[in-house]
């Protein structure tokens, strides 16, 4: 394990390869919940959460039980069966415990539960920490940290676009592009100026 | 034996997890009260919070028990009310309605004092000394009252004034509270200072009358900067057969307790402040 490689995790998951605005993972919810702030950063707390224990989650089903079998080839549909069951789980879990919590979260859990952000993470973690059908050393905690970060770099996303939102509402912008195509058009040339990222090397 | 292996693993998965989601679905089952399911499905759904409860889910919550009426929805009608009232059993308690007016009629009689080329919005114009016109207490004419009315009631008019379509408003507040000038009340509407809702009142109420001004400056300053501004000549006062207006610190404030809209003000309100609905 190198304390180094958590460095480059971190700037490669929230900065040069950012989830929403260079993979494009997870657009739906970035357009469609980032008209204000503070919905947005709801939004992202729960996308946080998810990614993360999504990240443990289904490092241990990797590990133990598609690699010794030999089905690494099932990794897409288990791990959308295992995300899907953890949130499920959740959302009930949270609405017996904490009323209030569920009211806070429970409009954008199920959304989650189809967020392809998600899903990308999980893949994208045995994709970098596992070479040859092996872990490599650590990988479980570099699973976990680049679980943290893509969620640290969702909330970075919604967080810019919802402030240049609630900005724009005040702005007279001609009906045509009210809304959703200005939504768009922001959208794009945040991604062409997080483009700007790719030249660094670590 | 080599496709048994993914479908045994798969399948395995699929039932652990579905035998789990079922047992924590029992073990963490929230019961609820049904009643609580229909009323949310009578409410409106427009969660606007006229109510005062947060959104319609939170009103519901609150009918259910007992602190809030069923009648302070301004949105649902009649109708839905008693089939929330037959919900819970109890008897339905009506509210006097009411609507949105604006006490102003400025628009562009008002000339501006300077270029305003701000934001498009009341609230931030008044915070450039009071806004752009001439009258401190006026209309400024940006649509905020427009974008703030959930049920689409308002529409800034040709000349530049919001007008409040009397069908659509529910008397939710929200004008009146984000109006930096404060222009709008809402009047009972057994007051009818709008002639329509015909569902409700006959044209007999259609002549209803108020005060379109909210100038508090005395009347040689008013009638500098807008020549439909009250200039408390007490004309009103003498005229009111049922002592129902009174010019209050340069402005003519109508009772609408006393007023039976007979007309006799409007007739000798020299700068046509006062006005009858047509």
């Amino acid at each position: 394990m190198d304390a180094s490689q958590f460095l480059t995790i971190f700037i490669s998951a929230v900065f040069i390869y950012n989830v929403i605005l260079s993979r494009f993972l997870g657009l739906c919810s970035f357009v469609a919940i980032s008209k204000e702030t503070k919905p947005a950063m709801a939004m992202s707390l729960s996308v946080m959460f998810v990614t993360t224990m999504s990240s443990i989650i289904t490092w241990f089903i990797y590990r133990f039980l598609l690699i010794p079998f030999g089905l690494t080839y099932l990794r897409t549909i288990s791990f959308i069966l295992v995300i899907a069951t953890f949130v499920q789980f959740v959302e009930m879990v949270i609405r017996k415990i904490s009323p209030p919590l569920y009211r806070f979260f429970g409009i954008y859990l199920p959304l989650i539960t189809v967020n392809c952000a998600v899903l990308g993470v999980a893949v994208l973690n045995v994709d970098m920490f596992f070479i040859n059908g092996r872990a490599v050393p650590g990988s479980f905690y570099y699973s976990l940290f680049q679980g943290i970060c893509v969620g640290l770099g969702y909330a970075l996303a919604m967080l810019l676009m919802s402030g240049i939102r609630e900005r724009l509402d005040l702005c007279n912008v001609p009906k045509a592009v009210k809304d959703f195509p200005l939504a768009f058009i922001i959208a794009s040339i945040m991604s062409l100026s997080f483009l700007g990222f790719n030249g660094f090397k670590f | 034996m080599e496709i048994l292996i993914p479908i045994l693993t798969l399948g395995f998965l699929g039932l652990l997890f579905g035998i789990g989601l079922a047992l924590a679905s029992k073990k963490f089952a929230v019961k609820t009260d049904p009643r609580l399911e229909k009323i949310v499905g009578l409410l409106p759904g427009a969660n606007c919070g006229a109510c005062g409860g947060a959104g319609c889910f939170g009103f519901a919550e609150s009918i259910l028990s007992g602190k809030a009426k069923i009648d302070a929805c301004r949105v649902a009608d009649d109708k839905i009310k008693e089939q929330i009232a037959q919900v819970l059993g109890r008897k339905l308690e009506k509210r006097a309605e009411s609507v949105a007016i604006l006490h102003c009629n400025g628009g562009r009689k008002v000339k501006d004092r300077f270029l305003y080329q701000g934001i498009e919005d009341c609230v931030a114009a008044n915070l450039v000394l009071g806004g752009q016109k001439e009258c401190v207490y006026g209309c400024l004419g940006f649509d905020t009252c427009e974008k703030a009315c959930p049920f689409g009631a308002i529409k800034i008019s040709e000349e530049n004034l919001p007008t409040v379509d009397a069908n659509k408003c529910k008397a939710c507040n929200k004008c009146v509270l984000i109006c930096p000038k404060n222009l709008f009340t809402l009047v009972p509407i057994t007051h009818n200072v709008y002639p329509v809702r015909k569902d409700t009142f006959s044209s007999a109420f259609s002549n209803g009358v108020y005060v379109a001004c909210s100038s508090h400056d005395l009347g040689k300053d008013t009638i500098a900067v807008c020549p439909v501004g009250c200039i408390a000549c007490r004309k009103c006062e003498q005229a009111c057969p049922v002592d129902a207006i009174h010019v209050i610190d340069n402005l003519a404030v109508l009772d609408y307790d006393k007023c039976t809209s007979c007309g006799k003000c409007v007739e000798v309100c020299p700068t046509k402040t006062i006005r009858k609905r047509e």
